[in-house]
């Protein structure tokens, strides 16, 4: 609460739009913290009306008994880590639930909360199309709103890694992994939960506003150890060692590692970064305001322009955005798109 | 002065690797030229590419003082020579200033192409050849075949041959007493006027350019005027010497000499190699024969990896040329590659070593374009230009086609010597490469066969693809032959319908179409995946003779990215532009540096 105290006390004077419990398993928090937490931050900003409150959850049995409390105190969207539907590939991602768990769990979150989100990892390996097909059809059958549909990614210094290493695991070739996304972005879209992010799909309205904020580059504010924060042109990040992180909240009232202003350029980059996820792209004029930048300065136009030829990008008035074709090859074409001179500077 | 009959010339032939390096550094380390603490392994090779790869690349000489078994002390002038053809000349230079060799054969190799060559010149000026058969402490070794190798393939008698081990130390003192009594010594007038012949020349930061001589009449000393007969110029000499290694000054240099001069000069360019030197008042009338001007015969671009290293790269290749007058540069300018120079070698060893240099002496990020060869090109009368004769040292200034008579390129003769079990796939890669097989014999287990070959079908990969496919016993070496007619077409390679001038070349149209196919396929694979479909295709002319396509890369995204991925994401993409800025582009396609030399090493064919 120190810390919140701190960051409020910066903070810019809006009222919070959204608040997220998130990172490790906050669905084991007692609901009476997580009640004391929501008052202490009303207390301090304000809520704005409709504010999403969202918390993560992981599907096991004890999780899912203390939903309906979480819901009490005040939680008004969950979304689950529900991650398979198949009990042999939760036990390849290593969950320590099973798919009958994850159900229930699905079960009664929808029971409690207006707003429910739950995720799957997909283009796992030996995994085919017709079987990806068959999961995602079952798992848009449960009329919930929200789902986050994401490829398996092996990131270095993961157990995954290592296995690839000594060839004990063979990750899917990207043409494979291609066509799961077009089949992905199919059966969403005829399911009325079309993309509106790379890998994350809703009914109209039902999106995360949460995550909203974080690829529209609006200003968030990162409680507890390791989370980063962007507010007023300033990235800061927490410690990560949840006693340091303690220590100093102790001794100096917040827990800051690192608090650095961003230049403005490097601002438009991570501006255009994170907006280009989204379905609905950037305003470029918006963001020219905003930086004092001049739109040639942030986007490449020569390349814009071939792309858009290619149909991986289109403009619309002041916005431009990625086309769905391109959202697979997204870290390539941005390196095409953001001006070189942006990056470098 | 020393009595002439108390001198003697040699100089060593071996093959890489056959120890000769080893035996004079024992010859030096007998003889008391350098003391235990001072003996550096492999004395004479001073550069560390030298040492590295065990190559001779400039010509050293070393003065020893022997006291031999007839009481009397010689002045024994040992002449390393360098081993490799590209230096041929410079080698002919060297034996020029001795009256006989030592024959260096590995006791387990037995007799090589590259020796044969050498022993061949070392014949023809009428030198006494000593055999020295080394390395007899080998379980492998075989000295009585080698001795009838040595007889048979050579044709020298070799039931004197001088047994030895230069590692271990035996048999060093025999190598001397050979030295004495066999090779004669040197003729030469002290009255007569001053000529001398320049062996070699190279660059001492301290002392200027130092020049080897080997002085046939006349003397030279201290503080005299002298000319070089055929450079034009005329200087004074400061210091005269000769190195025991250690440099040791001298009052004179008499005939029948070797040893060194300063006379304040500050680039080798003006002290070239054959050139005769004689004394400005009452000098010699007529120079010696035999100067040639180094003529470069394989060319290359060398292009900076970063266009802001380019004065750099300028200011290198400067100060190598002034230590190296065999290599020719000029300015060039490549659409992709930038700017950079065209640069001439006496061959492909020579070339490695000058790019080897640049890069590790001066620190530089070199993208080297295919090695190309000199071809002559007779272009009829235009309604613009006359009809004439050019030479081509650069795919991309190849003329209009239609206005060619003729294209001559260059031929050499290769001689190359293998145990016979490799023969088979060596003559099909001859054949491969548009040889004409001009003689085949068998010695033992070994044959020794002839090719006259293109020279442009060599400069590529031929001695990797010979090493590999003989396992490294094969050895090759080569005379230049001429030029001859060929149908020779420029072929081009397109990348996304883009010619890229790096990657043209000049090829014999019967080949064209799987050296084509080749580049496309590899280019397949050296080209990452692009956003777009690329078409990769070799031309000549207007005719897609090959082609492959890379297809368009279809899925490259990071599937979750929040709050907390901002940071690292851009971070990546800070990276993906730096290592894009290390490539070139070529219609709008980047294609990574080390495609360029890739591209063109054949690999199995």
């Amino acid at each position: 609460m120190r810390d919140m105290a701190y960051e409020a006390e910066r903070a810019g004077g809006e009222p919070l739009s959204s608040i997220f419990f998130g990172g490790g398993t906050p669905s084991l928090m007692p609901p009476a913290l997580v009640s004391a937490l929501l008052s202490e931050a009303e207390r301090l900003w304000g809520f704005a009306e409709q504010i999403e409150i969202a918390l993560e959850a992981n599907p096991t049995s004890v999780e899912t008994a203390k939903l309906a409390n979480l819901a009490v105190a005040g939680i008004n969207r969950v979304s689950l880590g529900i991650q398979s539907l198949d009990d042999e590939a939760l036990l390849f991602l290593g969950r320590e639930h099973d798919a009958e768990q994850g159900l229930r769990a699905l079960d009664v979150a929808q029971s409690h909360f207006p707003r429910v989100s739950f995720d799957l990892i997909y283009a796992r390996p030996g995994q085919t199309l017709d079987a990806w097909r068959d999961e995602l059809v079952r798992a848009l059958s449960f009329g919930t709103q929200h789902l986050s549909l994401y490829q398996l990614t092996i990131e270095p210094g993961t157990r995954f890694a290592t296995e690839q290493r000594r060839g004990r695991l063979v990750p899917l070739d990207d043409d494979a992994c291609a066509d799961m996304f077009a089949l992905t972005d199919e059966l969403t879209r005829a399911a009325d939960l079309p993309a509106y992010e790379i890998s994350n799909h809703a009914a109209p309205g039902e999106e995360s506003r949460h995550n909203l904020t974080y690829w529209r580059y609006q200003d968030y504010v990162g409680i507890g150890p390791g989370a980063h924060g962007r507010r007023g042109g300033c990235a800061t990040v927490r410690h990560k060692k949840p006693e340091n992180w303690l220590t100093s909240v102790r001794e100096y009232g917040h827990g800051t590692a690192e608090q650095r202003a961003l230049p403005r350029h490097e601002q438009a980059t991570e501006a255009l970064l994170m907006g280009l996820r989204l379905r609905e792209g950037v305003d470029l004029e918006a963001l020219s305001r905003r930086f004092q930048l001049a739109e040639s300065t942030m986007i490449d136009r020569a390349n814009f322009e071939r792309y858009r030829a290619h149909g991986f990008v289109e403009r619309d008035g002041t916005r431009i955005m990625a086309t769905r074709r391109a959202m697979p090859i997204l870290n390539s074409l941005l390196q095409e798109l953001v001006a070189d001179d942006l990056v470098a500077a | 002065m020393t009595d002439l009959s108390l001198i003697r010339n040699f100089s060593i032939i071996a093959h890489i690797d056959h120890g000769k390096s080893t035996l004079a550094d024992r010859l030096i380390q007998v003889t008391g030229g350098l003391t235990d603490r001072e003996m550096q392994e492999q004395v004479l090779d001073n550069m560390d590419i030298e040492r590295e790869r065990g190559i001779t690349i400039k010509a050293q000489t070393v003065r020893l003082k022997y006291e031999a078994k007839d009481g009397k002390t010689y002045q024994l002038n040992l002449m390393d020579t360098p081993g490799h053809v590209d230096f041929a000349y410079e080698v002919s230079r060297s034996l020029a200033a001795c009256e006989g060799a030592l024959l260096v054969v590995d006791a387990a190799q037995g007799v090589e192409a590259q020796t044969l060559a050498n022993v061949y010149q070392s014949i023809e000026h009428d030198h006494e050849i000593v055999p020295v058969i080394n390395k007899i402490d080998l379980p492998a070794a075989e000295p009585d075949k080698v001795r009838e190798e040595i007889e048979e393939v050579i044709g020298l008698d070799a039931s004197e041959a001088v047994l030895t081990s230069a590692k271990s130390g035996i048999g060093i003192e025999d190598v001397l007493e050979a030295v004495v009594k066999r090779i004669p010594p040197p003729a030469g007038e002290r009255d007569a006027p001053l000529k001398a012949s320049l062996v070699d020349s190279w660059y001492d930061p301290y002392l200027g350019v130092v020049i080897l001589v080997r002085v046939l009449s006349g003397v030279l000393k201290k503080g005299q005027s002298i000319k070089f007969m055929q450079g034009g110029t005329e200087h004074l000499v400061d210091r005269v010497g000769c190195m025991r290694p250690k440099i040791e000054q001298l009052p004179e240099l008499g005939p029948g000499e070797i040893g060194f001069i300063t006379a304040q000069i500050k680039e080798v360019e003006q002290a070239r190699v054959g050139d005769t030197i004689t004394t400005v008042k009452n000098g010699a009338e007529k120079a010696l024969p035999g100067y040639r001007e180094p003529q470069p015969v394989v060319f290359c671009g060398l292009f900076p990896v970063d266009a802001a290293d380019f004065e750099k790269l300028r200011e290198s290749i400067g100060k190598l040329r002034l230590n190296d007058a065999s290599f020719s540069f000029e300015m060039e300018s490549s659409a992709a590659l930038g700017f950079g120079f065209r640069a001439g070698f006496l061959g492909l060893l020579h070339l490695e070593i000058i790019q080897e240099r640049l890069t590790r002496e001066y620190d530089l990020d070199l993208i080297t374009t295919a090695p190309s060869v000199v071809y002559r090109i007779q272009l009829a009368k235009s309604k613009t230009d006359d009809a004439r004769t050019i030479e081509l040292h650069n795919p991309a200034d190849y003329p209009d086609p239609t206005r060619i008579d003729m294209i001559e390129e260059p031929w050499i003769k290769a001689t190359i010597y293998t145990p016979d079990e490799y023969l088979g796939p060596i003559l099909k890669l001859c054949q491969d490469r548009r040889g004409v097989q001009v003689n085949l014999t068998y010695v033992g287990g070994r044959a020794q066969v002839t090719y006259e070959l293109p020279l442009n079908e060599v400069v590529f990969d031929f001695y990797d693809r010979l090493k590999s496919i003989s396992r490294g016993y094969a050895s090759f070496d080569y005379e230049q032959i001429g030029l001859r007619e060929g149908d020779l077409v420029k072929m081009n390679i397109l990348v996304n319908n883009e010619p890229v001038d790096a990657l043209s070349m000049i090829v014999h149209r019967g080949v064209a179409e799987a050296r084509g196919r080749h580049m496309c396929e590899r280019l397949k694979d050296l080209i990452p995946r692009h956003l777009f479909k690329i078409p990769i295709q070799a031309a000549i002319g207007g005719k897609v003779i090959a082609r492959e396509t890379i297809s368009a890369m279809r899925k490259d995204v990071t599937a979750k990215c929040y709050g907390g991925d901002i940071t690292r994401k851009k971070k990546l993409l800070e990276k993906q532009k730096k290592g894009k800025a290390k490539m070139r582009e070529y219609g709008n396609v980047s294609i990574p540096q080390e495609a360029f030399i890739a591209a063109l090493r054949m690999g199995e064919e």
